[in-house]
């Protein structure tokens, strides 16, 4: 039924054919945007320097990095540095997908199913690992039984559930704005694809914020101790002032919790 | 109608029924979201920057349910697995 025309994701260009092996779009696109970071972060590397004057790489990364661990440290409400590689990776990866899918002839692999239930099953994994790193396996599975094992089926569910619904939402939302761009530029060729391409940016840059901050409050939900007593290493790492931010971390917590729940 | 036009039919349908129904909910939720941030936003200025992040994440929670509709839609359209399975019937 008309799928000739119309591709729903980039899985289905299948660029070589290697026996059972596919080489589709997503993987060479995903590889792409790799070699694009790791290209970046080597340049800028090369010209490091703790100087007053740095260079305009320098720069962007320090102002990328250091506005990812506020938005980390206040969602956390510990110490960014043991969250910021994973989740600053994700919104790395997936802002920089999202942008350039202007460019033409690059196809997002964020617009295909395999990446980004790929990414939520990562964040999946990592929140037990968290977890238990940070509060052991006892108190790890302890939440589960909170309030009362009654709960557990539902927390169970409610795992999953979150994890599906991160995938889908990323993905519905990319392969949409590739989709309407792509229909458009067959009834109104002339302005409306730009615009719409220009909605899209904007809803990926979105996107990447909203996977990256809800993977880390659902880390978060599984590393927090308790609410409003910072352990002693946080406390020592931040000093006093982080307290205060603690509460605001977890009021505003409760709530993602809330919206989750009812999603 | 043979089979092959009755699942047409039932596709086209159901996929511009999926998303009109779909997309009414969240609108009315994400309309009363932003709403009541503006007024929040007026009465606190200082916070603007926690309420815009929680409103951006709960507008992205919201607007999922509108998502999924249009996923499904989009399936029932252009990925029809019933479509596909009499399409693969009728070439045997």
């Amino acid at each position: 039924m008309g799928s000739g025309s119309v591709t729903l994701t980039p899985d289905q260009v299948v660029l070589y054919q290697w026996g059972p092996i596919q080489l589709n779009a997503t993987i060479v696109f995903t590889w792409v945007t790799m070699l694009l970071l790791i290209l970046v972060a080597l340049v800028v590397r090369r010209g490091l320097t703790s100087d007053v004057e740095i260079s305009p790489g320098q720069n962007m990364l320090e102002i990328i990095v250091g506005g990812m661990r506020d938005h980390i440290r206040e969602l956390a409400g510990q110490g960014p540095d043991q969250f910021l590689p994973f989740v600053g990776t994700l919104f790395l990866f997936i802002a920089t997908c999202n942008l350039l899918s202007v460019v033409p002839g690059y196809q997002a692999p964020t617009a295909s199913l395999s990446t980004t239930f790929a990414l939520a099953l990562c964040v999946f994994v990592s929140v037990p690992i968290y977890g238990i790193s940070q509060r052991g396996l006892a108190g790890y599975l302890k939440q589960y039984v909170r309030p009362t094992p009654i709960m557990l089926p539902f927390h169970i569910i409610g795992e999953i559930s979150r994890t599906i619904a991160l995938a889908i939402r990323l993905f519905g939302n990319i392969m949409a704005g590739a989709l309407i761009v792509a229909i458009l530029l067959k009834i109104a060729p002339v302005v409306l694809p730009t615009l719409m391409q220009m909605l899209s940016l904007l809803t990926g840059l979105v996107q990447a914020y909203i996977f990256a901050v809800l993977a880390m409050v659902y880390i978060a939900s599984a590393t927090r101790a308790s609410r409003g007593t910072p352990s002693e290493d946080e406390a020592q790492e931040q000093g006093a002032p982080e307290e205060q931010r603690e509460g605001q971390a977890s009021e505003a917590e409760d709530q993602w919790e809330g919206q989750e729940r009812s999603d | 109608m043979s089979g092959m036009e009755l699942i047409a039919v039932v596709s086209i349908v159901v996929g511009g029924l999926t998303i009109m129904i779909g997309s009414i909910g969240p609108a009315l939720g994400e309309s009363r979201a932003v709403a009541e941030a503006l007024t929040s936003i007026a009465q606190q200025p200082d916070e603007a920057g926690t309420i815009t992040r929680t409103l951006f994440v709960g507008l992205a929670m919201i607007e999922s349910t509108a998502i999924y509709c249009f996923v499904v839609s989009m399936i029932v359209i252009f990925a029809n697995p019933f479509w596909n399975y009499f399409v693969a019937q009728g070439g045997q």
